[in-house]
């Protein structure tokens, strides 16, 4: 079989996969020829943008941003956010951030003009693949919480939750045929690599755990409930989300692949109506960074009451700041202040594991690690180190319970 | 919804206080419109590259066959590196800036004075 990955083309000349390679299910959107090609394109914009733009941000600092602020301040900046003060008036940043600012917009665009003209198309197949099944668990009473709603996620129109007519599915499939633009193939076919990543570290590490019942918190789409329902097919999985377009959309899309050991259930993790000691294995995938200081200790005492003696839960997130070079660390503070991300530069800095600590875990029980996206190599790069999350290399904290 | 409505719902603002990097909104207002028709371009130029292939190969050319065409991953690499040296023409000047930023260079009028001294 043909690669297509950096070990064929090296390093300087290395391009994204096609987006004809992205994993077709009976949900994903209709795409036309053109559409593709807009995909193509802006996968190919960020990938520019990435690998060509953004490294000149430091030549900009030391050369510019830096000396002028030593002369100013008369100390050299001595974070990220005085390096971000030092750099936010710099002519080079600030065309960075317009380009990556304009990618994100554009990618939203691409997506919702795909999926808005089948919008009808796409809810009438949801329906169908969800009407009585009692796998789908909705309760239009879920409030949704102030650090969904304030803002719309990394520039979505209309976050995860927005419903533009009955039974929606619309942000959700919008979410899924564009993603592959940011992610440029590194999750997997299906963007499933950090789900496919979780059981196989359960299975290296844990391979004597009990696993009956299994919660994914935050789950989105259920991208990464998907592989770990295959994972452990003998288990049963609760995918729990406030949205109810990713809900719907996403059970949708499992009973699609087959994958019938999964609920998703609307709820907010930070209170279940679950009994205690009821999971073996809670998981989450880039979610601890949409929610806020005060939710994520409430949902870490949930994953505590919720877990059974023995059982362990484990966070997938972008890297912690803690150890990360300033200039780094200012580099992916953007999200947080451009990119409706506006947890992320809080829960970057906070010790997770004092987190956990006070929701009950003990010390001696946590642990934190990486973990790398299971994905088919043949098509896609293979995940490389550990690289301060632009590879598809997650930090991971956790425990088991005593 | 009537189709245009649709146009403008695709296009929709997210939820959020949208930031303003350049130094004057209109030049940023240009930036994404230029960004939007140089996307269109690559489209125009990755539909182009399909029919010819279709011809090539001697299938019909049809809505139908341009719709369904996979690339194999030889012709998905050589189309990727065209984009990738479309982006490179079109952001000469950020990459150039950079250069700049990185050199001592001397500008032409004021070497034409020095070489001028008698």
């Amino acid at each position: 079989m043909e690669k297509f990955g950096p070990e064929r083309y090296g390093p300087s000349a290395d391009v994204p996969p096609p987006y004809t390679v992205v994993g077709r299910h009976d949900m994903m959107p209709e795409v036309t020829h053109d559409e593709v090609a807009r995909f193509n394109f802006l996968t190919n914009m960020v990938k520019h943008i990435s690998t060509r733009v953004l490294p000149g941000n430091a030549v900009a600092y030391e050369k510019r941003a830096r000396p002028r602020f030593e002369a100013q301040a008369g100390h050299a900046p001595s974070d990220r956010r005085e390096i971000r003060r030092a750099m936010s008036d710099d002519p080079y940043y600030k065309m960075w951030s317009a380009l990556r600012l304009n990618a994100m917009e554009m990618r939203q665009q691409a997506g919702r003009s795909v999926v808005l003209r089948q919008l009808d198309e796409l809810n009438d197949k949801a329906h169908r693949l969800n009407d009585g099944k009692d796998t789908l668990q909705l309760d239009p009473d879920v409030p949704i919480p102030r650090y969904i709603g304030a803002v719309d996620n990394h520039l979505m129109p209309g976050s995860y939750y927005t419903e533009l007519t009955e039974g929606d599915v619309s942000a959700a499939a919008n979410y899924d045929v564009g993603i592959y633009v940011t992610t440029q193939g590194l999750f997997g076919r299906f963007t499933d690599g950090a789900g496919h990543g979780i059981v196989k570290w359960l299975r290296d590490n844990h391979a004597d755990l009990a696993i009956d019942r299994i919660l994914d918190m935050g789950c989105g789409i259920g991208h990464n409930s998907v592989p770990v329902a295959q994972g452990f097919p003998a288990a049963q999985v609760i995918a729990v989300d406030v949205a109810a377009p990713m809900l719907r959309y996403g059970h949708a899309r499992a009973q699609s692949m087959r994958v019938t050991n999964l609920t998703f259930k609307q709820g907010n993790v930070e209170t279940l109506d679950f009994p205690d000691g009821h999971f073996d294995v809670i998981f989450s995938t880039m979610f601890a960074h949409e929610t806020s200081y005060k939710a994520i200790h409430r949902i870490m005492a949930e994953a505590y009451r919720l877990l059974r003696p023995g059982g362990l839960h484990l966070h997938l997130e972008q890297p912690p700041f803690h150890g990360m070079p300033p200039f780094e660390q200012f580099l992916r503070d953007w999200d947080a202040y451009y990119n409706n991300e506006p947890f992320w530069s809080t829960v970057h800095s906070m010790p997770m594991l004092e987190v956990l600590e006070k929701a009950g875990f003990q010390r001696e029980r946590m642990f934190e690690t990486t973990i790398c996206a299971v994905v088919d190599e043949s098509i896609f790069p293979k995940a490389g180190d550990f690289d301060f999350g632009r590879g598809a290399v997650w930090y991971t904290f956790g425990a088991t319970k005593g | 919804m009537s189709t245009l409505d649709i146009f403008a719902l695709a296009n929709k603002k997210a939820k959020g206080k949208r930031p303003n990097f350049l130094d004057d909104p209109a030049v940023e207002r240009v930036l994404s419109i230029t960004l939007a028709v140089a996307g269109e371009l690559a489209v125009m130029r990755e539909r182009l590259d399909t029919i010819e292939r279709l011809l090539q190969s001697g299938q019909p050319v049809t809505q139908d066959a341009i719709d369904r065409f996979e690339p194999s991953m030889e012709e998905a690499r050589e189309r990727a590196m065209w984009q990738q040296e479309y982006l490179s023409r079109i952001f000469r000047i950020v990459q150039q800036e950079l250069e700049a930023l990185d050199s001592d260079d001397t500008s032409s009028e004021a070497l034409g004075s020095e070489l001028a001294e008698r």
